[in-house]
């Protein structure tokens, strides 16, 4: 897609494990997050994604390798010194992480949490920032923000600790928004208030978001696109209306298959059978050929990325022959 | 009432009780050392009806109960006593003694924070080296005992180089330079333990604390790294390492008879061996009240400043 916000081309990533061995936690993704678009970036615990949430914002651990890029605005941000990608995080990217009571510095008021974020890219006044840090508090709706400015974070329910924490990330108007299982620490009713807070202030801001989870249930909620990571890989993307109406990925189709609904009251949740291989040693043909229905001798060999002509993705061989191959 | 104010005001109150059982402890403990005040201070060649004499004039046949609450009741209004062999009031020997013994410890306590704190940080945050060195200063400051590490200085900078006095003291008040100078020695000598006990806690509390998730959400924020170390993790870090300062305390008081008698500085220390040697209660005790309060104070102070540094500390226990 041109004209994206954030465009991430061919990234790969290995992360050092204890013997000597590396884990290619991200192989070979390609995603775009256009302006005011929220994608949802779906898989388990362990495909990668959080990795590929962490490789955008240049916070990887120590020792990992990245390939690939990654594009912000048209600018690569892989080849960025320490000093540069700084004054980016928070300023034109910006991280919603998964629990907000872990999140918060418990020695700092919030307010001046959410006025920090300011003043690392911002050239203002003290009385500025705090001005509109509870500006922003309000907006995120923590109620009667001036008086709540100086309060400790552990004097916030863990909903309103995630709200200061959407406050501070979208002080700079950031280009793009990474929220990381930004609802897995809450509890359900607050889940939606959280969800639709974030859509809301950044539908109206042109932010793009990469909202990363393992709910589908937050996908359909929230999401325009989605796209669903297995194993490291991107197996399928599309809008969210065609992934969930006609999935064609084996796998996406069992993720779905797999989510609890209200018209299956009784019986089991059918569940994937075998386990996510080892991504040390990764299977050389398709990664979910040992846990696929429809395996084929063709699955021995990697799928190619078939392009749909509703705009989606699919890397599956099933697909072949329904159009032409991508690349 | 802020829960800070109420935090202060209740820790405040808990620290009278542990003043009262305190004063009991010092008063009891030197009467449980063996040997008699009155023969001591009136030598073998005394006749019992001499002796018999000085106890009565002392008080020291009154039953322990009266002469508890005698002395108490000065205490409370002020007066320490008298030196039993001079007859001097304690109030201004007290006066004399007391600004060495606290220019001694508050000096070396400085020193030590204001090597131990950046030292043990850079422990934790910087590269192999750091960590090396840092390692080999701690093991070094926590094992070699302070009159060892006391007399090496004074062999090299008093002996070899000439640099400085071995021992002597002047007040500050009389010569503020000179004073200095008789000081650095043995501030040295107690600073080098306190420092490594303050490196060694602060690196543990840094490293547990850079390891938290909220270090990683302050640099998506793109926080600064030496603002996320020394204004963040820093504060976050702080408790335990003002705690063992607040402990240290206790140890630099008690290090301070030791360096006081090494350098023959006239603190409170060297009363105390004195007096201890006499049998000579009423200083042993005063030393040891001025001593031992003063150790309390600084537990309260450390408190009241944990509980500022983190708000969930002065929050606890208030809903």
């Amino acid at each position: 897609m041109t004209g994206a916000v954030l465009q991430i081309e061919d990234l790969r990533v290995r992360i050092p494990v204890p013997g000597g061995r590396w884990v290619g936690a991200v192989d070979g993704v390609t995603l775009a997050v256009g302006s005011g678009e929220i994608v949802g970036l779906v898989g388990e615990s362990g495909c990668g994604k959080s990795t590929l949430g962490g490789a955008v914002m240049g916070l990887l651990p120590g020792g990992s390798e990245v390939s690939g890029r990654v594009l912000l605005d048209e600018e690569d941000l892989r080849g960025l010194t320490d000093e540069q990608y700084r004054r980016i995080r928070g300023d034109d990217i910006a991280l919603v992480s998964q629990d907000p009571a872990s999140s918060l510095d418990p020695t700092f008021s919030v307010g001046a949490q959410v006025a920090e974020a300011i003043r690392n890219h911002r050239d203002v006044s003290r009385r500025a920032a705090r001005e509109r840090a509870v500006e922003l508090l309000g907006i995120v709706g923590i109620p009667d923000p001036r008086a709540r400015y100086a309060d400790p974070p552990h004097r916030f329910s863990g909903g309103m600790k995630q709200r200061v924490v959407i406050a501070a990330a979208l002080a700079n108007d950031p280009a793009v928004l990474i929220a990381d299982e930004p609802t897995t620490a809450l509890d359900v009713t607050i889940q939606a208030q959280i969800l639709h807070l974030l859509r809301d202030l950044t539908v109206r801001s042109g932010t793009g978001v990469l909202l990363i989870t393992h709910d589908l249930g937050v996908v359909a909620q929230v999401c325009d696109r989605v796209a669903v990571m297995y194993a490291g890989q991107v197996v399928e993307q599309g809008t969210v209306r065609d992934l969930f109406a006609r999935p064609l990925h084996p796998y996406t189709r069992a993720l779905l298959d797999s989510q609890p609904a209200a018209h299956h009251r009784s019986g089991d949740l059918p569940v994937i059978p075998g386990r996510v291989p080892d991504l040390t040693e990764p299977p050389a043909g398709c990664r979910f050929a040992s846990r696929c229905a429809h395996v084929h001798d063709r699955c021995a060999t990697a799928p190619p990325v078939i392009g749909m002509p509703n705009g989606g993705q699919v890397a599956c061989w099933l697909h072949q022959a329904v159009t032409e191959e991508v690349r | 009432m802020s829960p800070r104010l109420r935090f202060v005001l209740r820790r405040l109150a808990l620290t009278i009780p542990v003043l009262f059982v305190m004063s009991v402890f010092i008063f009891l403990i030197i009467r449980l050392v063996p040997g008699d005040p009155v023969r001591t201070m009136l030598g073998f060649r005394a006749t019992p009806a001499n002796v018999a004499q000085v106890r009565a004039q002392l008080h020291l046949d009154d039953p322990l109960w009266t002469q508890y609450r005698d002395w108490i009741t000065g205490v409370l209004h002020g007066q320490f006593g008298q030196d039993f062999i001079s007859k001097a009031p304690l109030g201004e020997l007290l006066a004399q003694r007391i600004p060495v013994t606290l220019e001694l410890t508050l000096l070396s306590m400085l020193l030590a924070v204001a090597v131990g704190v950046p030292l043990g940080v850079r422990a934790a945050v910087g590269g192999r080296w750091a960590r090396r060195l840092t390692e080999g200063f701690v093991v070094f400051g926590i094992s070699v005992p302070d009159f060892w590490l006391g007399i090496m200085l004074v062999l090299f900078f008093s002996g070899t180089m000439m640099w400085l006095p071995p021992s002597g003291f002047i007040s500050f008040a009389e010569d503020p330079g000179g004073n200095l100078h008789y000081m650095i020695l043995p501030v040295l000598t107690l600073a080098v333990a306190e420092a490594a006990y303050i490196v060694r806690t602060t690196r543990g509390s840094m490293l547990g604390v850079m390891g938290r998730p909220f270090i990683v959400y302050l640099r998506a924020k793109g926080t600064r790294e030496r603002s996320i170390v020394y204004r963040h993790a820093l504060r976050n870090a702080a408790a335990p390492i003002a705690t063992v300062i607040g402990i240290q305390f206790g140890v630099l008081l008690g290090g301070a008879i030791v360096v006081e008698t090494l350098f023959a500085l006239p603190g409170v220390g060297r009363l105390i061996v004195t007096g201890i040697n006499q049998r000579n209660y009423p200083v042993v005790q005063a030393g040891l009240l001025v001593v031992a309060t003063f150790f309390i104070l600084i537990s309260l102070i450390t408190d009241v400043v944990v509980g500022f540094i983190d708000p969930r500390v002065s929050d606890r226990g208030q809903s």
